[in-house]
């Protein structure tokens, strides 16, 4: 299969790659990893007039944590990076847990976790993980920068907050004030699938309690979801199980889950409750900073 | 070196976009002119000659086109050509001395590695990529590092035992 025919451009600059959008008009699309884009294309779901490769502009590709904790993840860090960061399974478990569960290992090679968030797909999986830590995505246009919080960043299926002339630059996870703890689990039926249920969840601890919260489900619902008052029961409470209990419970009542191929409505709203609790239980076992990652697979 | 492209009526051959590139395959410096929309699998199969490097599922999903860029194992139909601009590639066919198969090839043929051979070549990039990283991987590391290639014959049991194998001959030629 092949993409339909378009214009191709490599600047190298970020600057001369906003120039090539603006005079691009809406048609035109930003590649990176292209783990995504690529196979629309060749499917004719996309087909841009331009694509600007972004790929030979310097110094996209890092994942760095600031002085005062803040994590920033550039356009062009790849997943692999995420995988094997130990910037990340130091202090970010929730991030360290998801990351060797996107797609496969070749290709987390060339996919990016800024464009994960960009294209938008509801099944996507940074999109959950980056929901639960309240993250936002840094975009860059012709006026300068602007942080756009995740929670508005999705617009709709394969659509996002982005202007045809911005370019997602960086993801930003805000400096955690407590100490950070959580988890990342994955249903799916093999390595590369969608997530039947995908569970993110991202905690502070701090002087025994929970300081705060996020816990954000994919695969479960037509976008991903933010499970606010799963997250409110946790928010200035210990971590114990009745409380874990409650939160569990109303993660499964924000499920939207639909019966598909990949399982009943039913199946996806329990196992939406068993993993939150799971990832709790193993944060209250080993004590805060841990993290717990899986893969889950249904027979 | 001749790629021919589709004629849809609707622009002059002057106008369909082409871009000059250069890249090395298997220690070969190459130049070509594609046009950008042409996957880099599609180069390596229909611009090189290079076969090995096959297609299976042309969606990202099964690995059987997986071949080193930088010594980084990367899905060739999902990269477009033009972005092999100034890269290294090496395909299955880079795996072989002149007189002698490279152990993983020595390894699928003692396990019993494949059956119809399709996955082969992907299997084969996706190990190599694995060893040049970790010579000494466990069997679950060379589970983890392959699942992102599908075999439809052999159940990956003996493709597992194959790379273990490459991975042992490969450390004690290291070593002598």
């Amino acid at each position: 299969m092949y993409p339909s025919r378009f214009r191709y451009e490599a600047p190298r600059t970020l600057g001369e790659a906003i120039s090539l959008l603006r005079d691009g008009g809406e048609d035109a699309k930003v590649l990176a990893g292209g783990q995504s884009l690529v196979p629309l294309m060749k499917l004719r779901f996309a087909s841009p007039s331009l694509l600007v490769d972004i790929n030979n502009i310097g110094g996209l590709g890092y994942h760095r944590r600031d002085p005062d904790g803040t994590i920033r993840v550039g356009a062009l860090c790849r997943h692999a990076d995420l995988e094997r960061s130990d910037l990340l399974k130091a202090s970010q478990p929730t991030m360290a847990a998801a990351a060797p569960l996107i797609a496969d290992p070749i290709v987390r090679n060339r996919g990016t976790l800024v464009g994960s968030l960009c294209h938008a797909d509801p099944q996507g999986d940074w999109a959950a993980v980056i929901l639960a830590l309240g993250g936002s995505v840094v975009a860059e246009g012709p006026a300068g920068r602007r942080a756009i919080p995740m929670a508005g960043f999705v617009t709709g299926p394969f659509q996002n907050a982005l202007r045809h002339d911005e370019i997602a630059v960086e993801a930003v996870i805000p400096a955690p004030a407590g100490t950070p703890a959580g988890g990342y689990l994955k249903l799916e039926r093999r390595v590369g699938d969608f997530a039947t249920v995908g569970v993110a969840v991202a905690i502070e601890t701090s002087g025994g309690v929970v300081s705060r919260a996020g816990i954000a489900l994919t695969g479960v619902g037509a976008a991903t979801i933010g499970a606010a008052e799963a997250a409110a029961a946790l928010t200035g409470q210990p971590l114990s199980e009745e409380t874990i209990a409650a939160a569990a419970r109303l993660a499964a009542a924000a499920a939207q889950p639909r019966t598909d191929h990949r399982g009943s409505a039913e199946y996806k709203r329990h196992m939406v409750g068993v993993f939150v609790r799971r990832i709790l239980s193993r944060v209250n076992g080993s004590g805060a900073g841990a993290g717990a990652a899986g893969q889950e697979r249904a027979a | 070196m001749t790629m021919v492209y589709e004629d849809r009526g609707d622009q002059a051959p002057g106008d369909v976009p082409l871009r000059r590139i250069r890249f090395t395959i298997n220690g070969q410096k190459k130049i070509a002119e594609v046009e950008p929309r042409l996957l880099l699998a599609h180069l390596i199969r229909r611009g090189v000659g290079l076969t090995g490097t096959h297609m299976g599922c042309d969606t990202t999903s099964c690995g059987a086109c997986t071949v080193l860029v930088d010594g980084t194992a990367v899905k060739s139909c999902t990269m477009l050509a033009v972005q092999a601009d100034g890269r290294e590639i090496t395909t299955v066919e880079g795996l072989a001395g002149p007189s002698e198969l490279h152990p993983l090839q020595e390894g699928f043929r003692a396990e019993h590695g494949l059956q119809c051979g399709f996955c082969t070549p992907g299997m084969m990039m996706a190990a190599k990529a694995l060893l040049d990283a970790n010579p000494d991987p466990t069997e679950e590391d060379v589970r983890w590092a392959l699942s992102g290639n599908l075999c439809r014959c052999t159940g990956y049991q003996n493709i597992v035992k194959s790379v273990l194998w490459a991975a042992g001959k490969l450390r004690s030629q290291a070593a002598g």
